[in-house]
């Protein structure tokens, strides 16, 4: 099995969130689009992502809906709800903060 | 999004559970196809392809698993560890079964005496602001609690400032006239306000109006709930009929409720008022009532006791004749009704406690045995990722399984104890504990079951995972830590034997005291011969038999043909039986002795001239009384030696006279002869100074018949009542028993010996568990040591030495166990010398055989592991490490 990369936590409901602001999309698109957009850095397991779907449902931030594909194939496809996008705002700041204060941290040593 | 609709769709998802899990699959089947259709698109192998995308996309069952845990509910969790501690319970099925059998012993005995102190102790008296009421009596010298007389009563009554009410009762018996002929049947009087300073109202008819207990008022009764049903069938028009009494007609008025009971008066069928006053009720110095009071709002015990002294002391220097030396008594009501009990209550309470304690102890040894075995696999799981909460839960759940089987299996052992314990009280005596009868697994019961659970749960979990390093995870996985953890538990686990092992010493002494106190009881000098001997009591109608020739003519009849029946040897008529109790009394001066005015207490008998014979009781000196002794001879006595010892120290009695404390001449009589003492009282009752007159001199109607008998005397009750029966069918015979039956039934026989069975059963029961614990220590011990004695073997140790080892390892913990159970035994022993008879509570010889039980018994015990180590071959043994 080869090692996955660990992500911070929390990190991958976040980048789901963002995937979304994109338009509606379903699983696969959303573990390419991820890996595509951080240049294959973020090797995240795929699988993970359908826990962390689970739970951005249950907190009402994404929706779900069965469509059709363009290759007319039946797929669960995400859509962002206002809360969601609300969430996402918060995220992003705290990341932001955190990361910065990582990067204050690395420079002073 | 609020909680309500996170609910809403967990329980979806609980509900379509097949849904959410094929969604799941297609949507993650869908998600890996893609991958592979791209991957084969750019070139790759379709083999490849497959394997690539199946690797990266991770364990579906893994992530299946995950995503239900994030919208499945908690208790699923729960349930899975549920379902894995029954699979590990069930891996271990001798270990499990042994832990429940232990666990519901302990909560089964706990609980079903618990039932009991419930009913008895804990529950209040079923009437109204039953804190408040009071038992009001008179007291005397030898009698701390003794009959108040009408007369005082009326004093007291009208002169206290403490009771808003106070009423009084008064046993009795009536022959009642029935189509089939007379029946006795026990009744009560009492003052026309007793229902209501009971705040018992009846549910049908009416209360006895005030005034109706004054003499003069008619012949009224209210009847209990369970004769209106049994004798009236339950008719309405019950109120207004007329029932007939001991011959004259009374009219029944009311019934009281089915709830109604009055222990002291249990048995009773007819509640009369006291307007026909007795000869007794006449005079002041003759006591005969009971008094219930009201105590007023902010009076207590102790205030209401303090005026009626005073009271008391007032009538003394008013009578002094009458009421000299008569203090006052007052406790609470339901002291009195549960007095004789509680000790003996509490005292079985805590050897279910004790037995509770020792199945407790052994259980969480079992499971810290256990977790040494299952520390591998605690820390496979932990290295596994399983977290700390998630292997303490784990354990607790494991805990509470045991709990939960061995508390449900203990409930029912304790309501099967209970049916049994019921059962063995006689039909009379359980009359007078009513509090009993509703015993039962009630709200009470079960709390203090669920209660006592939940603790031992709390134990059990807490004793694993106190025990288990889970931070240690890697030390746990290599098999070094093994000697060090086995060290621990060897101390730990030997500490705990020495508490089993003398909580088993504290039980199994109180069970040597409770035993020895019944057998001493049992075999106590009664100062004549109870085998051979059938009783009848005998009620001769008053109606009948009104002047005292008619009833000594009658008596004079049963006797002679009672001893005409086959097989009787002689037969008598006294008015008290032995081992009834001290009390019926005289107040006794003697004629040439000086005297300062007090009240010289004897018990008084009227027995028929061959009652000393009957009885087989030895005569110390001067003569028994013959069929002359009769009303138109001098009137004689007979005393007994403690009388005589009292009173006429050095001096020979016969020949002297006593009479009353006026020595009226007419009640004079002349000592004849001095008896061996006869054992009145009960069983563990002090002798009481006694005199027996002739009952041809004082005619009585309500006696008893005492036969002896050459054959078996069980055989000739029914011929008894028969030859009764034959002379008039109107005289009430009753109460036919043995005297053996009497006096093993008597409740002071019946207090002792069902604690002491408790006691021993409880104490039995904590030697095997004792005795378990320290198997389980020693073999365990020898089971983690078996490299060391492997290598002290191989350098030439001999199999004796290492006996000796064993053996004293386990002589230390047993030494321990016995000299500190012995030390509290005595401790506790003090708490219930109330219930010992004839034995000090440091009664050497059962002290001795206790700690020679224990001690023999751990010896075997701990000889098995001991020879298993000593067989250990020294090459097997350090190979295997």
């Amino acid at each position: 099995m080869t090692k996955k990369s660990d992500l911070m936590p929390g990190t991958l409901d976040m980048m789901i969130l963002k995937t979304l602001t994109r338009g509606p999309q379903h699983g696969y698109g959303i573990a390419s689009s991820i890996k595509r957009a951080s240049e294959d850095v973020l090797t995240v397991e795929e699988g993970s992502l359908y826990p962390a779907l689970q739970r951005l449902l249950l907190q009402n931030w994404v929706k779900a809906e069965w469509r059709s594909t363009e290759t007319n194939r039946r797929a669960r496809y995400y859509t962002l709800t206002a809360t969601g996008r609300k969430q996402l705002g918060l995220e992003h700041s705290r990341f932001e903060e955190m990361i910065a204060a990582i990067g204050r941290v690395m420079q002073d040593a | 999004m609020d909680a309500i609709a996170r609910f809403f769709m967990k329980a979806g998802m609980m509900i379509r559970r097949e849904k959410f899990t094929s969604e799941l699959e297609e949507e993650m089947s869908f998600h890996r196809e893609q991958k592979e259709k791209e991957l084969r698109e750019a070139g790759t192998a379709p083999e490849a392809a497959h394997h690539t995308a199946a690797l990266e996309f991770g364990n579906p069952t893994r992530l299946k698993e995950q995503s239900y845990e994030v919208m499945g509910f908690r208790f699923e969790m729960v349930w899975q560890d549920l379902h894995f501690a029954l699979r590990q319970l069930r891996r271990s099925l001798g270990f499990t079964s042994t832990a429940i059998l232990m666990l519901a012993l302990g909560i089964g005995a706990s609980v079903a005496i618990f039932a009991f102190v419930d009913a008895a102790l804990i529950k209040p008296l079923p009437y109204k602001d039953p804190t408040r009421l009071v038992d009001v009596t008179e007291s005397a010298k030898v009698f701390p609690r003794a009959n108040l007389s009408y007369e005082d009563y009326l004093d007291w009554k009208k002169r206290n400032k403490v009771f808003s009410v106070m009423e009084v009762y008064t046993g009795t018996g009536y022959l009642m006239n029935t189509p089939s002929g007379v029946e006795p049947v026990p009744a009560a009087r009492v003052s026309a306000g007793f229902f209501r300073v009971l705040g018992v109202t009846p549910v049908l008819g009416r209360d006895f109006y005030d005034g109706e207990d004054q003499p003069g008022a008619s012949d009224t009764v209210i009847v209990t709930y369970a004769t209106w049903q049994a004798r009236f069938g339950g008719r309405k028009d019950v109120i207004g009929q007329t029932v007939r009494l001991d011959g004259r007609p009374n009219t029944i008025v009311g019934v009281l409720p089915p709830s109604f009971q009055f222990a002291p008066r249990g048995n009773a069928e007819f509640w009369a008022t006291l307007h026909r006053l007795s000869g007794c009720e006449k005079r002041r110095g003759c006591h005969n009532l009971y008094g219930v009071g009201r105590l007023k709002d902010g009076v207590t015990v102790p205030m209401a006791l303090a005026d009626m002294t005073s009271i008391a002391k007032q009538l003394e220097a008013q009578y002094p004749g009458t009421n000299r030396g008569q203090g006052a008594s007052v406790k609470p009501l339901s002291e009195q009704i549960v007095g004789d009990i509680r000790s003996i209550l509490l005292v079985l309470l805590g050897g279910a406690g004790l037995l509770l304690v020792i199945a407790c102890v052994n259980v969480s040894s079992l499971l810290l045995v256990r977790s040494e075995a299952r520390k591998r696999e605690v820390a496979v799981r932990g290295a596994l990722g399983a977290s700390r909460a998630r292997l303490v839960r784990q354990f607790a759940t494991e805990a509470l399984v045991l709990v939960i089987a061995g508390g449900a299996l203990g409930l029912l052992c304790a309501y099967g104890a209970m049916q049994v314990l019921i059962r063995l009280l006689s039909k009379d005596m359980l009359s007078y504990m009513p509090y009993l009868g509703g015993i039962g697994l009630n709200a009470h019961v079960v709390a203090f079951a669920g209660m006592i659970s939940l603790m031992a749960a709390v134990l059990f979990a807490a004793a694993p995972v106190l025990r288990l390093p889970l931070d240690q995870v890697r030390e746990g996985l290599s098999d070094g830590g093994r000697t060090s953890a086995g060290t621990f538990w060897r101390r730990f686990g030997a500490n705990l034997v020495v508490l089993e092992l003398a909580v088993a010493v504290v039980l199994l002494v109180g069970a040597g005291l409770l035993g020895k106190s019944f057998y001493k009881l049992l075999h106590v000098e009664l100062g004549f011969q109870p085998d051979h001997l059938a009783t009848v009591q005998v009620v001769l109608p008053q109606t009948t038999y009104a002047k005292d020739p008619q009833v000594v003519s009658v008596s004079k009849q049963i006797l002679e043909r009672v001893s005409s029946l086959p097989g009787v040897k002689s037969a008598a008529l006294t008015t008290m039986l032995p081992v009834s109790g001290n009390g019926n009394t005289n107040w006794i001066r003697f004629v040439g002795k000086p005297y300062n005015g007090e009240h010289n207490e004897v018990n008084q008998r009227e027995v028929s001239s061959d009652y000393f014979k009957t009885l087989q009781a030895k005569l110390v000196a001067g003569r028994f009384f013959t069929e002359d002794d009769d009303a138109s001879k001098p009137l004689v006595v007979v005393i007994n030696k403690a009388l005589a010892r009292q009173y006429f120290p050095g001096e020979d009695p016969v020949g002297r006279k006593m009479g009353d404390t006026e020595l009226t001449p007419k009640s004079l009589r002349e000592i004849i002869g001095v008896v061996d003492d006869v054992k009145e009282g009960s069983l563990d009752s002090e002798i009481m100074p006694a005199q027996y007159d002739p009952i041809n001199q004082n005619a009585e109607s309500y006696i008893s018949l005492v036969v002896r008998t050459s054959q078996d005397e069980k055989l000739i009750l029914p011929a008894l009542v028969g030859a009764i029966h034959e002379i008039d069918p109107g005289i009430g015979a009753m109460n036919e028993i043995t005297m053996v039956q009497r006096i093993n039934e008597s409740q002071t026989a019946y207090l002792h010996r069902s604690s002491a069975w408790l006691v021993g059963g409880f104490a039995a029961m904590a030697l095997v568990l004792g005795v378990v614990g320290l198997y389980g220590v020693i073999a365990y011990s020898v089971s983690q040591r078996t490299r060391e004695i492997g290598v002290r073997m191989a350098l030439g140790a001999q199999q004796s030495s290492v006996y000796r080892m064993i053996l004293k390892e386990a002589g230390w913990l047993t030494g321990f166990g016995i000299l500190a159970g012995l030390m509290c035994s005595i401790a506790v022993a003090t708490l219930m010398r109330k219930l010992l008879f004839g034995i000090h509570t440091w009664d050497v010889s059962t002290l001795a055989a206790v700690a020679l039980l224990l001690g023999v018994s751990t010896l075997l015990a701990s000889y098995f592991p001991a020879r298993r180590a000593a067989s250990v071959n020294p090459v097997e043994a350090l190979r295997a490490e």
